[in-house]
């Protein structure tokens, strides 16, 4: 029986379960080396030769090479694994959050000083024209 | 004997142990946050517990991929601080309780709930920007914490009823502990707040509020939540909330409300904090 994912309908987000996280082992592995110094230099010295050295697809190459989150997302990368490339990029997890929505870092920010995204709208894909 | 004495709860937002650490606590941003802990700080002087016994989680810091245990208790006697990026927090070394960790550990696990025992791991902002909210820039913190780590981050969770039976259990096992010690337990994490994808930034004040209003009054009923109504109404990382249940097991059936605090936003997340007394 497959597994019940009561979640799928929620919009604008993708829950790390079991299937994304064995579809994303490597590439968050792969964020995880960069905990260390040293392989945070050799990254940022040469970055496509750093990720040949992962078992991960061109695809997920790709995304991390554009700091594409919302795709890596759904290639099974996951935001507390991506806080280690924002930090080798010395950028804050709220602005690797907001490259994942319709707004600008700046836009962003006020978003959340004004109180955040609203639920209303935001429980069901479908409840708004925009899904 | 050991007397579990309070709960608190609060929120654990890297960013908040940034602004403690680089001085900007009275900053326009920050300072309404930190106001809502004036009074935690004060309380926490006249209240002081011999051990915190602390649910937090980690964030891909001591834990990654490689090994993800759900529930796991550090019985170790001291953790440093992660380097999560930015080089380790400049904060006192978090010494653990070895003796009571191990007592808990032993009795919870033969009561069925099978934890992951942890002696050697670093400890990351999930515990402590806690201590820092609550202790601000000591030399040393003042009491001793049991890190007690859950697994929020790939799903699923354990289930909010796991983690309010666990918290109960957990009571037990400090109850029969034979040191007269005090014994707080906090639950962090939370509130509302979703860090990835297009609806990132989602902050859901009424679900905060009724869950506080739960917690407090209808626990029992508040086990049953399943995760995707965290899911949907408090954000995918919302979900960190099942931990406060750890903390409302442990508590007495009836309790005291001392203290409330809400603010909205520190970086993405909906902050909430509360200080429990068992009546």
């Amino acid at each position: 029986m497959p597994l019940d994912k009561p979640y799928m309908d929620i919009p604008g987000t993708v829950i790390f379960d079991s299937d994304m996280a064995r579809k994303g082992y490597h590439v968050n592995q792969f964020c995880m080396s960069l905990m260390k110094p040293e392989n945070r230099e050799r990254f940022l010295a040469d970055e496509s030769a750093y990720l040949n050295e992962w078992p991960i697809s061109d695809e997920q190459k790709q995304a991390v090479l554009d700091r594409d989150y919302l795709s890596l997302q759904r290639l099974g990368g996951n935001v507390y694994y991506f806080a280690k490339i924002f930090f080798t990029d010395k950028k804050s997890v709220a602005y690797g959050s907001s490259t994942m929505t319709e707004y600008t870092e700046k836009e962003y920010m006020e978003m959340m000083v004004n109180g955040g995204r609203p639920i209303d709208g935001n429980r069901y894909i479908g409840e708004k024209d925009d899904g | 004997m050991a007397k579990l004495t309070a709960g608190i709860t609060t929120s654990h937002v890297p960013a908040i142990g940034a602004a403690v650490d680089l001085g900007k606590t009275q900053e326009p941003y920050w300072k309404p946050l930190f106001d809502g802990f004036e009074f935690s700080k004060k309380w926490m002087t006249e209240n002081m517990p011999d051990v915190v016994f602390l649910v937090y989680n980690d964030h891909a810091s001591a834990f990654d991929l490689s090994t993800i245990p759900t529930f796991a208790i550090g019985c170790g006697e001291s953790y440093q601080s992660t380097d999560e990026g930015w080089g380790p927090r400049p904060i006192p070394t978090v010494r653990g309780a070895p003796d009571l960790a191990w007592h808990i550990r032993q009795s919870v696990i033969q009561d069925d709930f099978d934890l992951t025992t942890v002696n050697e791991m670093t400890v990351d902002h999930g515990l402590t920007v806690p201590l820092s909210l609550l202790f601000g820039q000591p030399e040393e913190w003042p009491c001793l914490v049991i890190p007690f780590a859950v697994n929020v981050i790939v799903y699923p969770p354990p289930s909010g009823r796991r983690c309010y039976e666990l918290g109960k259990s957990i009571r037990r096992a400090i109850d029969a502990f034979d040191q007269d010690l005090n014994v707080q337990i906090w639950g962090t994490g939370g509130m509302s707040h979703q860090l990835q994808g297009p609806r990132a930034g989602l902050i859901n004040k009424d679900f905060d509020m009724k869950f506080i209003d739960d917690l407090i009054h209808r626990p029992d009923e508040l086990a049953d939540m399943p995760h995707v109504d965290y899911q949907r109404d408090a954000g995918s990382e919302g979900i960190e909330l099942v931990m406060w249940l750890i903390m409302r097991g442990a508590l007495d059936a009836e309790i005291r409300e001392v203290h409330r605090h809400y603010h909205v936003p520190a970086s993405s997340t909906a902050v909430g904090h509360l200080i429990l007394e068992n009546a």
